[in-house]
């Protein structure tokens, strides 16, 4: 049983405090992905969980111990770091084999874990070799190698793809998901990639200042995230942001915007809404609720013509982000390949707000959620 | 001017023999550009000529003759070489000179390092203490030997005061410099002392330069401080120790002007070393071409030891 429990838990340096209380719970075998800019207090408060860096405040509790002053290597942790952190002098098989060797455990079980775990990161036939002879990728893997022999309860994952080029991120990312699903253990990553994030994890922890701003499954974090922060950070490309009022006509909300009309959805909840009447507050729609043509499987109350002006279209080969201006903002919408434009034609596009945003301009906090 | 013109010339050539006198211009270039280099590195060169390499080979050629330093030079063959064997002083300070380099290389890269890792903690006064380790490198060695001198005086010194406030039996005092058992332990301390500040430096360096994630992965490996020195700290400062081994042991076998100033050699030959005895031979007793063997022997000593360090670094 490896269940995570943050409490209170903080971090400051004198007078400087890089990460204020946090409370969070981290189930056993689950995979949960600390995400946010840099400097946001992610790694920090990896650091404090793998012992490497000293709590301040709160409480820390793996399997429902304390663990705020027992050492690292009393944890039942490994880790993973940015720069791998792989003894030179050593070969890819002493690497691996080390922490075990320090536990005095017999050689033969070494010699047994250590062949797994090449076999299942597919290195065994590096096994000879010293870092420095390996390429990028060949590292990371044994890094998570050594991290693997000791059948750690959790891993802990500090940025682990960002020394790799695009294309092996993309492999890597699949190969540690699969990795988890095989290993059994609570995974606890790191980055500032929301990409990562989307794709591995079971649920997202979104940092910002040393805050939690939101914990939850990826698509939730998508389709209801709790403030601007959340809804800027996650998708790409960012979700599109626009000032509005709302004004009621008859039985329904309109959200206004330089003229456009764009029509509430009925299963907003209403009374989260009605305070916010005839008030300014800010519209979130993801470029992906753009449209050439009204979509069949939308019910039409929900979509609102939306004509703006071309700026820009980055094709993408499977899709094209068009950069347009309505009421002096810059905004992207997702177009098929097949779209047809020049730079300073008026596009009419049809915008589909059943997934529409609602935030407080002074909070920045959902208004929905 | 040469290259303008000959850049013309192809230019106006027809297109076959272009090509050639262009390869000639590309390497009329790189001459000239060696030449500037040269004329750098010539006057540098120069003064290592007259007053370094000369006195070098003509030192080789002395090993070979006699030669009092006035009267003329004559051929001796290798009655130098043979009479290596049969001088017990030759002898004498050849096994002092290996002795003080087999202590003194290995104590003083001990200190260094453990200097240098006490004075990388973060404690209290650490720029005070590092320059106070520095300052014996760079004080003048006649002004500290002299000090030495004093500190471990058998009779009036502080050193065997202190001993003697601890219990030591007076006439169990070590006699320092003026004992033959201890005057070699002397000069080794004095060197040691007065050099490892210099090395611990160099040892900082190497420590500032070792990656803070080894040792985090160590904490989580399981290792203790005494592991983390073994497994990360000393493979990590290989390559200084490599440096500062070869600088020690070649500093160590030309020792000469440490021992010069506390015991001269004595008492009888207790610290008499290689670099002494060429000196005894060559500005005592006029003997220059003997004294040329001595240096040509403790030239190859030098060049074998530096030689078998590199190559078992490079097999590390």
């Amino acid at each position: 049983m490896a269940s995570i429990s943050l409490k209170k838990l903080n971090k400051s340096y004198g007078a400087l405090t890089v990460v204020h209380d946090i409370d969070l719970e981290i189930a056993d075998k689950e995979f949960i992905i600390l995400v946010g800019p840099s400097g946001c207090g992610k790694s920090t408060t990896l650091r404090m969980i793998a012992g490497l860096e000293e709590i301040s405040g709160g409480e820390l509790q793996i399997g429902g111990d304390l663990m705020n002053d027992v050492p690292s290597k009393d944890r039942d942790i490994a880790m993973v770091f940015q720069n791998y952190a792989l003894y030179p002098h050593m070969t890819v098989y002493k690497n691996m084999a080390f922490g075990l060797q320090l536990r005095k455990v017999s050689r033969d079980f070494i010699d047994s874990q250590v062949q797994d775990a090449a076999r299942i990161l597919d290195i065994t036939h590096l096994l000879n070799r010293k870092p420095k002879a390996l390429s990028g990728g060949q590292r990371q893997r044994v890094a998570l190698g050594r991290a693997m022999v000791r059948n750690p309860a959790v891993f802990l994952l500090d940025e682990p793809l960002s020394n790799l080029d695009a294309k092996l991120r993309g492999t890597m990312r699949a190969e540690i998901t699969k990795l988890h699903k095989r290993l059994h253990a609570t995974f606890i990553y790191v980055t500032h990639d929301q990409i990562e994030a989307m794709t591995m994890a079971d649920r997202i922890v979104v940092m910002k200042d040393g805050h939690i701003q939101q914990v939850d499954t990826p698509q939730n974090l998508y389709d209801r995230p709790v403030n601007m922060f959340v809804a800027g950070f996650i998708g790409a490309p960012q979700m599109n942001m626009m000032p509005s009022v709302i004004e009621r006509r008859g039985e329904r909300y309109f959200a206004l915007f330089d003229g456009r009309e764009l029509p509430l959805p009925a299963h907003f909840d209403r009374s989260r809404i009605a305070p916010y009447e005839g008030r300014d507050l800010v519209i979130g729609i993801r470029p992906e609720n753009f449209h050439e043509l009204p979509p069949a499987d939308i019910a039409p109350e929900n979509l609102a013509p939306f004509s703006a002006v071309m700026e820009l279209a980055e094709p993408m080969g499977s899709e094209i982000h068009l950069n347009i201006i309505a009421g002096g903002r810059s905004l992207i919408a997702r177009v098929s390949p097949r779209f047809r434009g020049a730079i300073g034609d008026e596009v009419k596009l049809v915008v589909d707000t059943t997934n529409m945003q609602l935030f407080d301009r002074q909070t920045e906090r959902s208004i929905l959620y | 001017m040469s290259i303008s013109n000959s850049t013309i010339a192809a230019g106006d050539a027809p297109a076959a023999s272009r090509r050639p006198s262009k390869v000639l211009s590309r390497r009329r270039r790189k001459i000239q550009s060696a030449l500037v280099a040269y004329s750098f590195l010539a006057p540098n060169f120069l003064g290592f000529a007259v007053f370094t390499l000369g006195p070098i080979l003509f030192a080789f050629v002395l090993a070979f003759m006699h030669w009092d330093g006035s009267n003329a030079i004559t051929f001796a063959g290798l009655d130098n070489f043979w009479r290596l064997f049969e001088d017990k002083v030759f002898i004498a300070a050849f096994w002092n000179t290996i002795i003080y380099t087999v202590v003194s290389v290995p104590a003083t890269l001990a200190c260094a390092l453990g200097l240098a890792i006490l004075l990388n903690q973060k404690i209290f006064g650490r720029d005070f203490f590092r320059t106070a380790m520095f300052f014996p490198y760079v004080a003048s060695l006649v002004a500290v030997a002299v000090v030495w001198n004093m500190i471990f005086n058998p009779e009036m010194g502080p050193v065997n005061m202190i001993l003697y406030t601890l219990g030591l039996d007076p006439k169990d005092m070590p006699g320092w410099a003026a004992d033959r058992h201890w005057a070699m332990v002397t000069v080794i301390l004095f060197g040691v002392w007065k050099s490892m500040g210099y090395y611990m430096v160099i040892y900082l360096a190497g420590l500032q330069g070792i990656n803070s994630e080894l040792y985090e992965a160590a904490d989580l490996d399981g290792a203790n401080s005494w592991q983390k020195f073994v497994y990360v700290t000393v493979p990590q400062l290989g390559p200084t120790t490599f440096f500062v081994t070869v600088m020690l042991t070649i500093q160590s076998f030309k020792v000469f002007d440490q021992i010069y100033m506390i015991t001269q050699g004595g008492p009888g030959t207790s610290t008499l070393v290689l670099v002494y005895h060429i000196y005894n031979e060559a500005f005592i007793s006029w003997d220059l071409g003997y004294s040329s063997m001595i240096a040509l022997v403790l030239f190859f000593l030098v060049l074998a030891v530096t030689v078998v360090q590199f190559r078992r670094q490079r097999e590390d």
